[in-house]
């Protein structure tokens, strides 16, 4: 392969009622990725194209998009797995504010992911040294802590595109992160956050998010864990640890 | 967009929230953060292997204490580093590490529960903390956690165009948001710059793609100087190709480096330390290797590589403590490491030099403060090691934090700064303007990549005068040929391509500074590897470069290397 075809969603608020997309045809080089694909096509030919991108290395959460029908980081991607026919298809995430291009508006994603508190809780004076915690406890979040807020599950959700005040997958996997941290003491405030409507009951174990998570986090499966502690508390089972 | 604060932290990385914790919790609640990217998408994710501390939990760290850490680092850093910095860095290491564990940091852990800790180059114990291979990324969502239960505020995609000098210190800067376009102004009492190193200066580096050096350059023009630029380090093992960092930890748990003759050359340069040798030095060997046709690939599209092979490992150890590299390999290279070795080839990794600080971080500038990566305290000198900078960030972000606080509350700027602001942005405004209206016979992405392509080329590992000559004559053929770049996307939001002009004005001035103290130090030492001056020559250069920026382009000056146990000795591994 020589070159291939990249079609970008296209929309300039500044000039365009709606947005279109527009075709390139770009050099393939073995091994490239959507990104370098984009970049490519930035620097020869189209300068007005925007999109983010940081690390190039699957870890900043920037390049998150909607790449030929899957979420998916534009730097992880190669174009030769992305191909239908001869074009990869390049989308901004769904079910958030287009600004430009490929570049939409996060604001309730990192608000949603403040929400659940996303930090260490634990009002007992530390002791002099770490907090001990076995390898067996440390496992317990293992999964989780390998968020890196890209967005994707959060787009790919179709509960939370029903839903304005659901939390979401991303949301949940922090709020999971901490209830299963043997240092953190927050255990019934968070419950309190999640175990409602706009929280795990709103998981409809569609599974989108597991698909679309480029970190290989099941977000589904921390939710139903959050979810039958959220159930036990419903129901008197949990006090105070 | 008229933003005023008591304090302004630019960058939003590891070094930028550290300091912004320490503001807010020293008094100071009106603080806030200026970052290019939202926090957690800085540069500091990217780091991998961990954070060194000696907390002696280590079955073979048990001997470990500060005194060793800081002889270790000054070691390092063939003597360069100053000493009661490396001190200090290495005393404040326990507290800082366990801080970080007792707001949540995932570290890994010992069976009997304390924080894991590796072997890495240069050190003479088990002495790097770790979160598996994504130190980082633990270290940077912790903190961000941190700003974010503070209250503290955030602009993000926020990018600073410019510092604001008024009499005799700094009152703000100009900045622009991203998504509106808009121009506007960030008042303060102090500011802190926390912006990451300059490796996109670099072909074949493994940094990030924003690492472009602007916050250094802006505390250039706003006529600070920066310290010991031709400090640039390369990491051994960036992933062939792609230069994504393969961390050290690879060969601190155990990895071999193997040429195409299947031996472990590194028992020719370091016969102890063997592949944990410093970066410098194992960096050298490797490319020493490839020139003398020990290598795969040799004379190949993309340069020769050599073999970091982790198949003795075995997977279950990889799979728990090297996963994002085994991740990365697959994904990037198409190859897994449990069954393959890994082709690696030294990449640009850290600039050791920077804005010009002193032990509290504060600049030459009253007012004006730096932090991890684009400052220079100094404590890596001439080679830093695995493992300090992520401890850099969070110590220097911790003092320099403290301090600010201090001083605001001591000095704020009196009288108005309304004027200074107005005016600072006006000429910025102007400087866009040309850009815009630029003859159009350059364009920025090509300039970028001859930049890159020289300075990795002339201004690499190894250096000699015609080199260091040939590479500055071009840095400053491309600041004639900048002139000529023309921004043709003239729209307001989102617009890259204006970003990455102008940061290309600041790529340029900071090669000029690093090229030219490179081509003035007639001496090997560290990362500074000159064939015609072989030898460290503690004599004349057992001091700091000082680059200052003037019209003419850059002035060089010297100053003393602060010197209080370990006087300078022969660096064997």
């Amino acid at each position: 392969m020589k070159e291939f075809k990249l079609k970008v969603f296209r929309y300039d608020p500044e000039k365009d009622e709606r947005h279109h997309y527009e075709t390139y045809t770009v050099d393939y080089r073995d091994g490239m990725t959507v990104l370098e694909a984009l970049l490519w096509v930035f620097e020869k030919k189209d300068p007005s194209l925007a999109f983010r991108y940081s690390c190039r290395e699957a870890i900043c959460g920037s390049c998150a998009m909607y790449i030929s029908g899957r979420y998916a980081l534009a730097c992880k991607v190669q174009v030769k797995n992305a191909l239908e026919g001869d074009t990869v298809t390049v989308s901004p995430l769904p079910h958030m504010p287009v600004i430009k291009d490929l570049v939409v508006d996060q604001t309730k994603l990192w608000a949603n992911y403040a929400r659940v508190k996303p930090w260490l809780i634990n009002d007992t004076p530390p002791p002099e040294r770490e907090r001990l915690q076995s390898p067996e406890d440390r496992a317990k979040y293992n999964m989780e802590i390998d968020c890196i807020l890209c967005g994707s599950c959060f787009a790919s959700c179709p509960s939370g595109a029903n839903n304005e005040e659901y939390l979401g997958p991303h949301a949940l996997v922090w709020a999971s992160r901490f209830f299963h941290d043997t240092r953190d003491t927050a255990d019934i405030e968070r419950l309190e956050i999640v175990a409602n409507e706009y929280g795990v009951f709103r998981c409809h174990t569609i599974f989108n998010c597991v698909e679309a998570c480029p970190k290989h986090i099941n977000p589904t499966d921390a939710i139903q864990r959050l979810k039958k502690a959220a159930m036990a508390y419903k129901l008197g089972l949990i006090k105070k640890k | 967009m008229r933003m005023k604060h008591r304090v302004a932290i630019v960058g939003g990385g590891l070094a930028g929230l550290r300091a912004a914790i320490a503001v807010y919790d020293g008094g100071v609640h009106d603080v806030a953060i200026v970052s290019q990217l939202p926090p957690v998408r800085s540069h500091s994710v990217a780091a991998a292997g961990g954070i060194n501390g000696s907390l002696a939990n280590h079955p073979d760290g048990k001997d470990d204490n500060w005194e060793k850490h800081a002889f270790d680092t000054i070691k390092g850093s063939d003597y360069l580093a100053d000493q009661d910095a490396a001190e200090i860095l290495a005393k404040e290491a326990v507290n800082v590490i366990v801080e970080t564990e007792h707001w949540g940091c995932p570290y890994s852990r010992n069976p009997d529960g304390t924080i894991a800790q590796r072997p890495f180059g240069g050190a003479g114990f088990p002495r790097t903390c770790y979160a598996a291979d994504k130190t980082g990324h633990a270290l940077l969502h912790t903190l961000y956690q941190q700003v974010l239960k503070r209250g503290i505020k955030i602009y993000q995609e926020v990018l600073v165009l410019s510092l604001v000098r008024h009499e005799d210190r700094v009152v703000g800067a100009v900045v622009m948001d991203i998504v509106s376009g808009e121009i506007g102004t960030v008042q303060a009492d102090a500011i802190l710059m926390a912006t990451g190193g300059a490796g996109k200066i670099y072909a074949h580096s493994t940094n990030n793609l924003l690492n472009t050096g602007l916050g250094m350059a802006l505390a250039f023009w706003a006529g600070v100087p920066l310290k010991d630029m031709e400090f640039i380090q390369f990491h051994p093992t960036g992933l062939w190709g792609t230069n994504i960092l393969m961390t050290e930890g690879c060969r601190g748990e155990g990895g071999y480096l193997v040429n195409n003759q299947g031996e472990r050359f590194m028992a020719r340069y370091a016969p102890k330390a063997m592949e944990l040798g410093p970066r410098d030095i194992v960096a050298r060997s490797i490319l020493t290797e490839i020139l003398e046709g020990r290598g795969f690939n040799q004379g190949g599209p993309g340069g020769g590589y050599v073999h970091l092979d982790l198949r003795h490992l075995g997977e279950a150890k990889i799979n728990e403590r090297l996963p994002e590299v085994r991740e990365i390999c697959k994904n990037f290279a198409g190859i897994d490491p449990v069954y393959e070795p890994i082709p690696v080839q030294p990449s640009q990794h850290y600039t050791m030099g920077g804005i010009d600080v002193n032990i509290h971080g504060a600049a030459r500038l009253k007012g004006l403060y730096a932090a991890g990566e684009c400052a220079c305290v100094s404590v890596h000198g001439a080679n830093r090691l695995g493992g300090n900078s992520l401890l850099d960030t969070i110590v220097w972000g911790k003092l320099s934090g403290q301090h600010m606080a201090q001083f605001v509350q001591d000095d704020p700027v009196k009288g108005s700064a309304d004027r200074a602001l107005a005016d600072a942005q006006a000429q910025v405004e102007a400087r866009i303007r040309e850009l815009f209206t630029a003859s159009g016979t350059e364009q920025e992405a090509v300039l970028r990549v001859e930049l890159q392509e020289n300075m990795f080329n002339n201004v690499g590992i190894f250096r000699d005068e015609d080199s260091l000559k040939a590479g500055l004559a071009k840095v400053r053929e491309l600041r004639e040929r900048y002139r000529n770049v023309k921004v043709r996307n003239t729209g307001r939001v989102y617009n890259m391509e204006l970003i990455r002009a102008y940061e290309l004005r600041g790529m340029i001035d900071v090669a000029e500074a690093i090229a030219a103290g490179a081509l003035a130090r007639k001496e090997s030492r560290g990362s500074h590897a000159r064939r015609d001056y072989p030898e460290r020559d503690d004599a004349n250069f057992l001091k700091h470069t000082l680059a200052f920026h003037t019209p003419e382009g850059v002035r060089l000056d010297y100053s003393p290397v602060t010197i209080t146990r370990y006087q300078p000795q022969a660096r064997k591994y």
